[in-house]
């Protein structure tokens, strides 16, 4: 299979045998870019928040008190506050990320399909901070007016809902997260579900189920790991999410499972406090992005797996509109 | 038996009106969100938003033109940075990604694709603006440019993976040197999905916030330097919602309205591309 045809002159020949060479070490390179991202991203990180590694060991992710002032710091309030926003955000969004994708896969006419899911994309398409605008001039208002009132009403007593609504809370950031992870979860459901062979679908019918029960207990088994690393793709998105939360959360440093107070996550706080610290208080901040990032890693990692094994090799969902 | 079967069907009735009320609920953020962004910020676009710069605090007046310009400029940077890299990555994912290198490199891109890009923005002070002691466009753009990287590398692989293999096997047989045969056939034939996934990457990052706040900072006045501070839509939005005064929430939402519609043309023009991709096909 030797490429250089023979009636080519020799000097040729070789040119062509240098270009080949040449293309291929050149788009090696760009190619190295991404592995070294990659290594320069953890050993800057690592290397950076190394001060406040060595000074607090592991109590750094237990203890909650963050002094500048005194120079300590314990980041337990913004993992757990990032856990407790996300885990929200999956609560609410899950279900109708679902609903979404198994209407438009099974019970939707075929030319509702295509407008709706393009519309229900569109949400990725929004940038973080006009979420975050919008749920400071929108959302917060009617949480205040409609929503917290009779919630407290009725569940008033439970921890969850205890305390005083200021407008920024956690609440507020789980919805905002809610909206902005749907899309996600959703498209790439959708793409799992449509997925599965007919013939799942059809085995079920044939057998008299009726359709919602092909989907129950036909398409969704058949579908089940492709469907888990969507919702774990949406946890990736929420447990990163920046702008839209420090905008709406209230950034306070307290371990509270209150949903109505304000609260504070990993993404939020180095958003807010970043540009204004230097010395151990930057080095602490360099160490919730590494906990950031390798979290956000991890749970990536494992979507990735879980959605290629349905559709193996074609990056799902990485279409964003 | 029968009334069995009635609530079995009855219940299939149910759950699919139950996925229509959830796709309803879905659009309903959606519909809400680009209402109020038309209804309040297209009441405070006028002449003077788009050419005259912020106001002084609490003064009622000025624009954002600022804003709009450094928006381009860092969103050009970045594209002019981070899509050469993320397109050339992306071929040789795709013609010469079959080995362990390959792989690894795919699923570092995948992985760093979820990466939360405030960390890349942490990331990129300390590698840029610290050595060079000040914030700047140019450290803002290199962050957008590090994620739009491993977004343009899948995207290309697989639009470059799509490309039917007996246009390469006939470019071979043509007596094309492998590198031609993917430059001049592979790439070309491509092309269109390509620009498509550069699009989607371009609205991405025009958006974004967190990456600039420890980069571009943001500049009330009006900059065309790259190597210094930079006002983009995304931080004045950021700044002028949290602040106090009236006059910076109309100001944040029409800023939001421009912003909106930049991140759509770029977005709308990526469907377009394929649409004619495939009427030519």
């Amino acid at each position: 299979m030797d490429r250089r045809s023979s009636d080519r002159t020799s000097p040729q020949s070789s040119r062509i045998g240098w270009g080949d060479a040449v293309f291929k070490v050149a788009l090696t390179a760009f190619a190295a870019v991404i592995p070294l991202l990659f290594l320069a991203l953890v050993g800057r990180l690592a290397v950076s928040a190394w001060p406040t590694i060595r000074a607090f060991g592991l109590r750094f992710l237990t203890t909650s008190t963050w002094d500048p002032v005194a120079n300590v710091y314990g980041a337990a309030p913004m993992i757990f506050g990032t856990l407790l926003s996300s885990l929200l955000a999956l609560v609410l969004a899950v279900p109708l990320a679902l609903g979404v994708a198994i209407y438009l896969t099974e019970f939707a006419p075929g030319w509702l399909r295509r407008p709706v899911a393009t519309l229900v994309e569109l949400l990725a398409a929004i940038p973080s901070v006009v979420y975050g605008l919008w749920g400071i001039f929108v959302l917060i208002p009617l949480l205040r007016a409609y929503v917290i009132p009779p919630l407290q009403a009725v569940l008033g007593w439970t921890p969850l809902f205890s305390g005083t609504f200021f407008g920024n809370s956690m609440l507020a950031a789980g919805m905002i997260l809610a909206i902005m992870i749907l899309p996600y979860i959703s498209a790439v459901s959708r793409e799992v579900l449509a997925a599965v062979p007919p013939s799942q679908r059809e085995a079920a019918l044939a057998l008299g189920a009726t359709r919602w029960e092909a989907v129950w207990s036909a398409v969704l088994p058949y579908g089940r790991a492709g469907v888990l690393g969507a919702i774990v793709l949406g946890l990736g998105r929420a447990l990163g999410e920046t702008m839209a939360v420090v905008m709406v959360i209230g950034n306070r440093h307290d371990l509270s499972v209150s949903l109505v107070e304000p609260g504070i996550t990993m993404a939020a706080v180095i958003a807010n406090e970043f540009n204004e610290a230097a010395g151990l208080q930057r080095a602490a901040l360099f160490e919730v992005g590494l906990v950031l990032f390798g979290v956000t890693l991890a749970v990536n990692a494992l979507a990735r797996l879980l959605v290629w094994r349905v559709a193996r090799g074609s990056a799902v969902g990485s279409r964003a509109i | 038996m029968i009334s069995g079967l009635t609530r079995r069907r009855l219940l299939s009735r149910i759950m699919t009106g139950v996925t229509v009320l959830c796709a309803i609920l879905a659009l309903a953020p959606l519909f809400a969100i680009f209402g109020d962004l038309v209804v309040r910020g297209a009441s405070s676009l006028n002449w003077d938003f788009f050419v005259k710069n912020p106001a002084a605090a609490g003064d009622t007046g000025g624009g954002v033109a600022n804003a709009i310009v450094g928006t381009l400029i860092i969103v050009g940077v970045g594209s002019a940075l981070g899509l050469p890299v993320g397109i050339g990555a992306g071929v040789y994912l795709a013609e010469y990604g079959g080995g362990r290198f390959g792989v690894t490199v795919r699923f570092l891109a995948d992985v760093l694709t979820g990466t939360p890009s405030v960390i890349v923005g942490v990331f990129v002070w300390m590698l840029v603006v610290r050595p060079m002691g000040h914030f700047s466009a140019l450290a803002g753009g290199i962050a957008l440019a590090i994620l739009m990287v491993p977004m343009v590398t899948r995207t290309t692989e697989e639009m470059v993976r799509l490309v039917p293999h007996s246009l390469r096997e006939a470019a071979l047989a043509l007596g094309f040197p492998r590198w031609r045969t993917t430059a001049q056939v592979m790439v070309r034939a491509a092309w269109p999905g390509i620009v498509t996934g550069a699009l989607v990457a371009v609205a991405r990052i025009a958006g974004e916030t967190a990456p600039l706040l420890f980069t571009a900072l943001g500049n009330l006045n009006f900059r065309t330097n790259v190597l210094q501070p930079m006002q983009t839509l995304s931080l004045q939005i950021y700044v002028f919602a949290t602040g106090p005064f009236e006059e910076w929430h109309r100001l944040a939402w029409g800023a939001a309205l421009v912003l909106m519609a930049i991140v759509l043309v770029f977005g709308l023009s990526a469907r377009f591309v394929t649409r004619t991709r495939f009427r030519d096909g």
